[in-house]
């Protein structure tokens, strides 16, 4: 039952409610590293591994923390605190560990803490009451699906540079345009499943 | 900054609706312009939200701004922001249920917006708390302007009502309320100011 449940949830939180196509999460990121592949694959996986550390780490203090002392009310200056201090810390020790690695990264870093899904997905295994193997699970789904949604964005912006695009319509509006597009298409995913 | 009798506090009114529009102009914050928008009414109270919590962040940030230490000023906004955004949250649960039911996370999550924490940080950091009061005031009529225009058009081409009464008996462009549309709706409108902004810049 556990395993065809964790896979249920990462096929929903990655396609069926995609962040960006259906709950239209995270967009300022969305659409300020789809310009060029190399940034979004390097936006995801730094992307996926912070949000998997935090939740898990927003999942302890939940349950173990709030809950007992009945103040879950303030779970969104809570969380916020510790997905700001997470990232604040990894990248300190990132920046003394591994140089090379937070040379390539650490930029990803500094813009994740003001990304709403890093906020959103705490908030929600919260409102959920997902178990903590779930919520690690919810969390990579979601990564994944973020993931799926720069790299398909990054590939057709990258040849829309080329397009003769109309001029008030270049940048911004037109990459809303095609997200759109590309959001209709992720509706056919909605019949999938059935939660 | 010394400088309050020479602000015009209209033009800091006029300069969030207009000239900074926070969706239009700057880009900045727009999940819940798609997320909220697919009626008049959610769209207005996330405005409503916004404006509220913009407003007390400034007010809250000027006065204090000589006895945050410039290091830990983040932080400091952080906890001020998401202060506010918890008293909003708790009101519109208990004061409109049904729409904090389709909205709820989305009002939570006003506390990563960047435009708030821009404001704080570039206005009300710097300046009295009067002008700081109507900066906060004109950056949410801006942003309460946009969303009320999104939502306007996406209620009424989409499901041919307004604020939940039907006035026209046909559905003319369903595909507004879907996800999907909410994309081509700010995408359009973006378009549509930018070339205004165009045309006023040549002639």
């Amino acid at each position: 039952m556990e395993i065809a449940k964790l896979f249920e949830i990462i096929i929903a939180a990655s396609l069926i409610n995609n962040f960006v196509f259906t709950r239209f999460l995270g967009l300022c990121i969305f659409f300020g590293v789809s310009r060029k592949m190399e940034t979004a694959v390097g936006m995801s996986i730094t992307f996926t591994s912070v949000m998997m550390i935090s939740s898990a780490l927003s999942w302890i203090v939940f349950n173990y923390i709030m809950v007992p002392l009945d103040i879950t009310f303030l779970k969104i200056i809570i969380f916020i605190g510790i997905v700001a201090g997470f990232v604040q810390a990894s990248d300190t020790v990132m920046r003394k560990v591994s140089p090379g690695l937070y040379y390539k990264l650490g930029i990803y870093l500094a813009l994740i803490s003001t990304n709403c899904i890093i906020l959103a997905v705490p908030l929600i295994n919260a409102g959920e009451h997902y178990s903590f193997i779930e919520s690690l699970v919810f969390a990579l789904g979601s990564g994944i699906g973020f993931a799926i949604a720069l790299i398909i964005m990054a590939s057709i912006r990258e040849k829309l540079e080329l397009a003769d695009v109309p001029k008030p319509f270049r940048g911004t509006p037109i990459a809303f345009i095609v997200t759109g597009l590309i959001a209709l298409a992720f509706t056919g995913f909605s019949g999938l499943i059935k939660l | 900054m010394a400088q309050t009798g020479t602000i015009n506090y209209f033009d800091l009114i006029k300069n969030g609706i207009f000239k900074e529009n926070t969706i239009f102009k700057l880009a900045l914050s727009l999940c819940p312009s798609i997320a909220v928008t697919n009626n008049l009414r959610n769209g207005v109270l996330m405005g409503i939200a916004v404006l509220f919590v913009q407003v007390m962040v400034n007010i809250t940030v000027s006065p204090m701004r000589k006895f945050i230490h410039p290091r830990i000023r983040l932080p400091i906004f952080m906890l001020i922001i998401s202060g506010w955004v918890t008293v909003t949250d708790m009101t519109m649960a208990a004061f409109a249920p049904e729409a904090y039911k389709q909205m709820g996370l989305y009002i939570q999550l006003i506390v990563a917006f960047a435009s708030i924490l821009a404001r704080a940080e570039m206005f009300a950091s710097k300046n009295t708390i009067m002008p700081s009061l109507f900066d906060g005031i004109g950056m949410g009529l801006g942003f309460l302007f946009a969303l009320t225009i999104i939502s306007f058009f996406r209620e009424l081409l989409g499901k041919g009502s307004l604020w939940g009464y039907q006035i026209i008996h046909a559905k003319p462009l369903l595909i507004l309320v879907l996800p999907a549309g909410g994309f081509f709706a700010v995408g359009l409108l973006m378009g549509f100011f930018n070339w205004m902004s165009m045309r006023g810049e040549r002639g």
